[in-house]
């Protein structure tokens, strides 16, 4: 019994924290290019589950109930359309709010992004007003039994989607064209200009790429955590852009390893510990990893020249 | 000198918006009030010379705004029908966004003050409310807080009175009906530690169990950071054997909770309080998980009666959604003010201290029927707190029905 | 005498500049608080002390990101930790003295030696580390400072004071204060904060800052900001200049926590959460780095602009994600910029001319 427990808890604190994982993603990318710390993420995560949430709610009254129809083109419509919706919403941002800052120092692109934040979640209450919507789940509410375990669908979707994305992440980045315009512009956007590589675009497309991620994870955590307010992004945020750092921020690997043991470490704390302190020993964990990698898990540590 | 630039924008573009803020303030009376309420329909230009001034403070804005904007729009329906009446009595009504925290409630109360408010509605939320509420007996400005429900909010002032039940009768009331009906022989307690609300609750609940020997297995936490994965707590309560739950929280945090223990397979029955209303009209919910669910609640939208039937209506035609407790408690506190000032004889040319004395006499000696409570009817006691016997509900087939 | 002013020291004439700006506007407001009618405003008048508080928290924090060069944001922690501790002092001592100005500096040393202490017990770890690690790590220090200090249940009774953890164990006897009720925070029996205790203190923190600053600590300081290494090889031991700085910047937060505290009427540890820190950044931000009458101005600005927001109603923190927005794009924009250079070059030839 006991032994079950704690795997039912494992895999509970692995799907919370491919959520994280897929966050984090977003984060660190930006990060890694744009050297910038885009605290709107959380918020185009949210925008991204209201999108969802409104069309599979539109689309669900126009197909016969039960029917396999009913459950799949509801829930694809709603991630394709949440995904481009964020995309768009991504580039708008950057183009508007980020690009006019690209020549400013870095804490005067975090003060915009907080600014950015508060008009996402201010935007949506305005909209979409502040009573919670519940998401029904992309994949339907079933369980699958193994052994004496029960899995939700939705975690089992969950996992897959976050090993599926770091797998295309890892190779989009190695292989293609694009991709390696990506690396060059974090390794030193002087010298990838010079090669040829137009900075603005590579930019403005990994804004596009970190938003379309945003919508995948806000549909999976509403799924998982069905309840979608204007403030449903933004703890979330906190705890990936944690994660980011965790995993050694700007490293893609290092996004998913922070992400999946920030949420293990989450959930195993408020089983073992105390769920009062659960915020606390996470982010004690954090820095006592730390200090030990101070750049992270998966991070490279610089050396500093003279 | 850089730096003397920026510095000289950023102060133009403050100094614009509060220039325009001072200079319309002539005018900002009547259209703050009506913004305020979104859009008053139906008020004539020549209403704010001889209504009451009736303020309420409340988050209207972040997290919490789904509780104040329900008190916002709960009082402007019921403002909105006593001026149709076109009776002696007649109401401007003017809410202002606290978003939650004391120090902007003040903010938001001392707005109101300058407007001149005559009577006010407290704050919609405990800790504000018990900032707020402060200041109303230090000015001498009547408040009935709808929801504002903590004792703190009306201990040692006596011209603060509240709507809604305080939280450690709500504790109380549920000890002795899960008692008396012998619903759970295994008790289990998930509670908001960092809530005011749900604190005060749990822990009078706690005493009186005892009391009464009531079972309690044991009690686990969330707060707001962790309040989205709940199945470390359904875990212990299910290793505990516990038989019922009780929840002394919003619905939110409980719809998510009914969902999980679904997810899991375990099947209790559960126990919530008037914070739990609202489960069954949050769109998009599968009301076959609230199957069973109990509540002590004052409120019902379902009810039958006219008056809720015809607020309900009301509520939804104009706002697109069904009403949550909040608003009928705020709903009943104008329409008690109505009843009060008319008892009372004031008239709108008073002002705030001399209605806050007749009031204060007035209050505890009026019965109030309202949305909220039973048909016995709602009366208050000299220091404020409030008497109306909860109902207990169950939820069956998505609505709910009575339980004796 | 005008071209004296002018030819002394720039660091020196921003300095003079500072001190007049705060005089200054303390004058006008005490002189319209006691000649005009209705003083400045119920909301004003309301927002005095937070503006004091919310003032000295952008220059403490000025101190650490503009000065030290190190980006926290964690610092509404040692606010918070000034505000719990000092308050509870203030009640604690309020039968030992009976003067309330008194007791406001004493609980305001109280929380500033706590804050302070906590800023060198967390300093330790966090100056070891750069950049964003070290802003994550302030910002994990602040959410567990927050999640311990809910869970804190201190009271007082005639026997002494009772402290517990997590649940409330206190079993208090007669004539008990609860100094500190968990999720339930504070409660104020007496607000013994004044405006003129917020100006006192933020005349102090200048003073505190403008010595430190301008003296040998501070210039190691700068050096250690502006190159590590090079500050290094000349014998400065750049962690305990850094040390120095965030340490005295917490202090400073926790005197302006107890200020703050000693204001409310209640507050809970959850007011003090990684919100308030961006906050304050944000006053910082937009006054300049390391520009201390800019961090003034933005703080009690940017304090005042939601009130004055008041008058649209739904649209009111809308507005003000624009207005942030706007500000920041206007005052970080290029062509503005290029403009102003060539007035200024334009305004230097034409008394190039004058002087020709």
């Amino acid at each position: 019994m006991d032994f079950l427990t704690l795997l039912d808890y494992l895999i509970r604190g692995l799907s919370l924290g491919s959520i994280y994982a897929i966050i984090a993603l977003g984060y660190t990318m930006v990060y890694g290019i744009a050297k910038m710390l885009n605290f709107a993420h959380g918020d185009v995560i949210m925008v991204g589950g209201y999108i969802c949430f409104f069309t599979m709610s539109g689309l669900s009254t126009s197909f016969a109930e039960g029917s396999l129809a009913a459950a799949v083109i509801p829930a694809l419509a709603g991630v394709l359309l949440s995904m481009v919706v964020c995309t768009a919403l991504g580039v708008v941002i950057e183009g508007l709010a980020y690009k006019p800052l690209r020549q400013a120092p870095s804490l005067a692109v975090l003060i915009t992004a907080i600014g950015v934040s508060y008009f996402l979640q201010n935007a949506a209450l305005l909209m979409w007003s502040s009573s919670p919507k519940v998401f029904s789940p992309i994949v339907g509410n079933g369980l699958l039994q193994v052994g004496p375990l029960s899995i939700s669908y939705v975690t089992l979707v969950t996992i897959a989607a976050c090993v599926v994305i770091m797998i295309v992440l890892t190779s989009f980045t190695g292989r293609t064209k694009l991709g390696k315009a990506m690396r060059a512009v974090s390794e030193d956007k002087g010298a990838a200009q010079l090669m040829g590589i137009n900075v603005n675009r590579t930019i403005s497309m990994t804004f596009a790429i970190g938003s379309a991620l945003a919508a995948i994870a806000g549909v999976l955590l509403c799924s998982a955590y069905p309840t979608l307010t204007p403030t449903t992004g933004s703890m979330p945020g906190i705890k990936a852009f944690t994660a980011a750092v965790f995993g050694g921020i700007g490293s893609i690997p290092g996004a998913l390893l922070g992400g999946l043991l920030l949420g293990i470490i989450e959930i195993f704390a408020s089983a073992y510990i105390s769920t009062q302190l659960s915020t606390a020993v996470v982010f004690g964990v954090l820095i006592i990893v730390l200090l030990v990698k101070p750049a992270g898990l998966l991070g490279k540590t610089v050396r500093e020249k003279v | 000198m850089k730096k003397l630039l920026s510095l000289a924008l950023a102060l133009a573009m403050t100094m614009s918006l509060a220039a325009c803020g001072g200079g319309s303030s002539s005018s900002s009376s009547q259209s703050g009030a009506a913004s305020g309420a979104s859009s008053t329909s139906g008020s004539t230009p020549g209403e704010a010379a001889n209504a009451f001034k009736l303020g309420g403070t409340g988050p209207l804005t972040g997290d919490a705004s789904i509780y104040g904007l329900a008190a916002q729009r709960g009082a402007q329906i019921a403002v909105d029908e006593i001026n149709a009446q076109g009776g002696d009595i007649q109401f401007v009504l003017r809410y202002e966004d606290d978003v939650n925290d004391p120090e902007k409630a003040v903010n938001a109360y001392n707005a109101l003050k300058e407007w001149g408010m005559q009577i006010s509605l407290g704050s919609v939320t405990t800790q504000p409310g018990i900032a707020t509420s402060s200041y109303n007996f230090a000015d001498s400005i009547f408040a009935l807080t709808p929801s504002a429900s903590s004792p703190d909010v009306i201990s040692g002032k006596d011209n603060v009175y509240q709507m809604c039940f305080s939280d450690p009768n709500q504790g109380l009331a549920s000890a002795q009906y899960i008692s008396q009906q012998k619903l759970g022989e295994k008790v289990f307690i998930i509670w908001k530690s960092d809530d005011n609300y749900s604190t005060g609750i749990k822990d009078k609940f706690m005493a009186e169990a005892e009391q009464l020997g009531l079972n309690v297995v044991g009690n686990a936490t969330f707060t707001t950071d962790t309040a989205t994965d709940f199945t470390v707590q359904l875990t212990q309560a299910k290793q505990k054997e516990a038989d019922l739950l009780f929840l002394p929280i919003y619905y939110q945090p409980a719809s998510l909770i009914l969902n999980q223990a679904n997810a899991m397979g375990y099947e209790p029955k559960f126990f919530g309080v008037d914070g739990m209303d609202g489960i069954l009209t949050m769109k998009g919910f599968d009301t076959s998980l609230a199957e069973g669910v109990m509540l002590l609640t004052p409120f019902n939208a379902d009810a039958q009666d006219e008056a809720t039937q015809s607020f309900v209506k009301a509520y939804q035609d104009k706002y697109g959604e069904t009403p949550i407790q909040f608003a009928a408690d705020a709903y009943d506190c104008v329409y008690a003010y109505k009843q009060a000032l008319e008892t009372a004889g004031c008239t709108p040319d008073m002002s705030a201290a001399d209605i806050n004395t007749k009031l204060k006499e007035t209050f505890p000696t009026i019965t109030f029927t309202g949305l909220t409570g039973d048909g016995a009817g709602i009366t208050w006691d000299a220091t404020g707190a409030v008497s109306k016997s909860p109902k207990g509900m169950v939820i069956q087939d998505g609505a709910y029905v009575g339980m004796d | 005498m005008k071209k004296n002013i002018l030819t002394i020291n720039k660091s020196t004439r921003s300095m003079l500049f500072t001190y007049t700006l705060v005089i200054g506007a303390f004058v006008i407001i005490q002189l319209l608080r006691t000649f005009k009618d209705g003083g400045v405003g119920a909301v004003l008048e309301g927002q005095l002390i937070p503006i004091c508080a919310y003032v000295t928290m952008a220059l403490a924090l000025n101190l650490v990101v503009g000065i030290s060069g190190e980006l926290s944001l964690g610092h509404a922690g040692f606010m918070s930790i000034g505000a719990f501790m000092g308050c509870s002092a203030a009640s604690a001592l309020a039968g030992v003295i009976p003067s309330a100005p008194v007791r406001l500096a004493v609980a305001m040393l109280v929380g500033a030696a706590l804050a302070g202490f906590f800023g060198f017990l967390i300093g330790i770890p966090v100056l070891r580390l750069n950049g964003d690690y070290l802003a994550i790590v302030t910002l994990a220090f602040g959410e567990i400072i927050k999640s311990l200090l809910t869970n804190v249940y201190l009271g007082m009774d005639s026997n002494g004071f009772q402290f517990s953890f997590l649940e409330n164990r206190n079993i208090l006897g007669e004539g008990s204060i609860e100094l500190i009720k968990g999720p339930m925070g504070v409660m104020n029996a007496q607000r013994i904060s004044s405006f003129i205790a917020g100006f006192v203190l933020v005349v102090v923190t200048l003073i505190v800052i403008f010595n430190l600053v301008n003296s040998r600590t501070g210039r190691a300081i700068m050096a250690a900001r502006d190159n590590r290494i090079a500050a290094e090889s000349v014998g400065i031991s750049v962690t305990k200049y850094k040390m120095i700085a965030f340490v005295t910047s917490a202090a400073l937060a926790g005197a302006a926590g107890t200020l703050y505290g000693c204001s409310q009427v209640t507050f809970t540890a959850t007011k003090f959460d990684f919100n308030t820190s961006i906050l304050i950044l944000v006053f910082v931000v937009l006054g300049g780095l390391g520009n201390m009458w800019g961090s003034v101005i933005a703080a009690a600005a940017l304090t005042v602009l939601p009130e004055a927001l008041r008058q649209f109603a739904d649209y009111r923190m809308l507005v003000y994600a624009i207005v942030l927005i706007l500000v920041m794009l206007a005052t970080n924009n290029p062509t503005l910029w290029n403009w102003y250079a060539r007035f200024q070059r334009k305004k230097a030839e034409e008394k190039g001319g004058a002087e020709q």
